[in-house]
């Protein structure tokens, strides 16, 4: 996040504005925003995420999900080899039987990862609310927060409110 | 009480209703804990006497070592299975009438699975060994058996558990974070813990979309896999009537089908003091219906091949095994089954069935009888009248068995009952989303 000096805030009541916005924004060249939204929208996503790379979190469950297969079948396959008594004329390493627990952790170690790695990428738990935080986000507004160089808040001011923000405060 | 809304609801509705079920309850609800809270107090009793004077008090003699505690273990893992389908499966197919439900059927879920959880417990008498069946390092070196489909069931049951348990926190975050800003005193303080501070910024929601879309991922393979496993514990054995490669989508497919019998019961009651019907509409209900009727007649299907099969096969035992569950000590409980799963739903063929709450709710009824006698018939005949005449018997339920069995549902309901005041039962997020997002430009929003 570059440096920025100046913080401004506009608070919508529709869709289309906040688009209408953001797309303004960033054709002047600010790129560094943080939109609050009550729900994940489409637009507005489409909007942010054309320059960014996939998230991340698939990686974690990716590697999560490999570790649980991997340690399903270390378990079975080591705690069997404990004491290789045959029984029923079978392998002591039965692979058949061991995948389904090798499947459970796939799964458990998976979904575990996959729940950190949203924790972490998207920087939760925060105890404080961010400054530019408002109650109404997680009801029915829209929040572009734009980060700028201190004497750029004029400008910024001017495209939140031509786009149709109903409030813009520093 | 309630009054029927027909106006498309707002952002602002959607907040404003779903904070509106967390209000202080009235004399009913307290009346109904109390009741529910009366039972649970006379299955807990019931166990009491057990531990204390032993499993004889269960009831449980050779041949039925398993018998009414396997069945409504077998039978709550069956209910957890709807809450799944309806937040993962359907969720995956961007079924849109899922979103005002499946806050109360994952709830249903996990509450289920706890449930079912306690059977394994009750059913080993001295429960207090449990944890081995648990692979740890103890000092005699002993591991679990892996070849055992037993341990294969501890395994994907606790894997059912933790993953619908974090499925569902995770679906909560956003939701009690809208709650905890709309609220005061000591519930915004626990909503905010629980909300772990978000926000809805940009940077949170594509992390969040993408987690949940891999959850749901996971929970769609796991959720076929646990009743698979559920049913090998009895496919594995040799016993006539259990030893079969039908078991595994037999289970699974009973499985949604009393599961939505269950969501019903529960989400009409929920809909109505409530007043949810803006919400929870008569689309709601008859896709619901149509899904009881797809898996009764599914199930009516997995009824013939299994009896077809036991005749075709020639095998003497299977003939024998059959026979005597269609005719003999427990005909009752067989015919009873094919009248609530097979017939009953068939009136679900009518659409005004579809969407009248009462006829909705008395199906439901009757479909978990039917659900959990499926079950009894499975384990208790099967095990009486295997092999060999010396073996066989006939198990009659005592009243300790008998209480805990109707204690656990005491136990699922006092959980439910607590969890809809305390926590949102209809997603706001994920109901905001099926409905128009506000646009200015408004010829152009409301074509969603």
């Amino acid at each position: 996040m570059a440096a920025s000096a100046e913080t401004v805030l506009g608070v919508f009541a529709h869709v289309d504005t906040t688009v209408r916005a953001l797309e303004d924004l960033k054709a002047k060249g600010y790129h560094d925003l943080t939109v609050y939204t009550p729900i994940p929208v489409h637009e507005i996503e489409d909007v942010l995420e054309r320059d960014r790379p996939v998230s991340r979190v698939r990686l974690f469950t990716l590697i999560g999900g490999l570790t649980g297969t991997a340690s399903g079948f270390f378990l079975t396959i080591w705690s069997a080899m404990q004491w290789g008594l045959i029984t029923g004329g079978k392998p002591v390493a039965s692979i058949p039987p061991f995948v389904i627990i090798a499947f459970e952790l796939t799964i458990l170690f998976g979904g575990v990862a996959t729940v950190i790695g949203m924790v972490l990428l998207g920087r939760l738990p925060r105890i404080k609310a961010s400054p530019t935080f408002d109650p109404r986000f997680t009801n029915d507004r829209f929040g572009v927060a734009v980060h700028c160089a201190s004497g750029r808040g004029g400008s910024v001011r001017q495209i939140l409110s031509a786009a149709g923000a109903e409030e813009v405060k520093a | 009480m309630s009054v029927i809304d027909h106006r498309e609801p707002t952002f602002a509705d959607v907040n404003r209703d779903v904070l509106r079920t967390l209000a202080p309850p009235g004399n009913l609800y307290f009346t109904w804990m109390c009741v529910v809270g009366l039972i649970l107090t006379g299955g807990i009793l019931a166990w009491t006497n057990q531990i204390f004077y032993g499993m004889g008090e269960a009831g449980k003699r050779t041949p039925q070592m398993w018998a009414m505690y396997i069945t409504t273990f077998v039978f709550w893992i069956g209910i957890g299975h709807a809450g799944t389908l309806i937040s993962a499966v359907l969720y995956l197919f961007r079924a849109r009438w899922r979103t005002s439900i499946y806050r109360a059927a994952e709830a249903m879920t996990i509450f289920a699975v706890l449930t079912a959880g306690l059977f394994p417990l009750i059913h080993a008498g001295r429960m207090w060994f449990a944890y081995f069946l648990l692979p740890y390092p103890n000092q005699r070196y002993l591991w679990p058996n892996f070849r055992s489909p037993l341990v294969w069931d501890v395994f994907a049951i606790s894997t059912y558990l933790s993953i619908s348990t974090v499925f569902f926190i995770v679906g909560l975050v956003p939701d009690v974070a809208a709650l905890r800003d709309a609220s005061t005193g000591w519930r915004r303080r626990v909503y905010a813990m629980l909300s772990l501070g978000w926000e809805g910024a940009d940077s949170q929601w594509r992390h969040y979309r993408r987690a949940y879309g891999l959850l749901a991922a996971l929970a769609t393979p796991l959720v076929l896999s646990v009743h698979s496993v559920v049913s090998w514990d009895f496919a594995m054995a040799l016993v006539p009537g259990w030893h079969s490669t039908l078991f595994a989508p037999f289970f699974v497919n009973g499985a949604i089908f009393s599961g939505f019998a269950m969501v019903l019961v529960l989400v009409l009651p929920m809909r109505h003091f409530f007043g949810l019907h803006t919400y929870i509409r008569d689309k709601h209900l008859d896709a619901m219906a149509k899904l009881i009727l797809v898996t009764s007649l599914v199930l009516t299907y997995f009824y013939l091949c299994e009896v077809f099969t036991a005749w075709y096969s020639g095998d003497h035992f299977e003939r024998a095994s059959l026979f005597w569950k269609v005719t003999k000590s427990y005909a009752w409980a067989l015919w009873l089954m094919y009248f609530c799963n097979c017939v009953s739903p068939l009136i679900l063929f009518w659409k005004k069935a579809r969407t009248s709450p009462f006829v909705l709710y008395v199906v439901s009824i009757l479909v978990l009888i039917g659900m959990w006698f499926e079950r009894f018939n499975i384990i208790v005949p099967s095990l009486g009248h295997d092999f060999y005449p010396y073996t066989w018997g006939i198990y009659v339920p005592s009243p300790t068995d008998t209480m805990i069995v109707i204690g656990s549902f005491a136990w699922f309901f006092i959980l439910f009952l607590g969890f809809i005041k305390l926590m949102p039962s209809v997603s706001v997020v994920e109901v905001k989303e099926t409905i128009p997002a506000p646009m200015k430009d408004d010829s152009h929003g409301r074509q969603r």
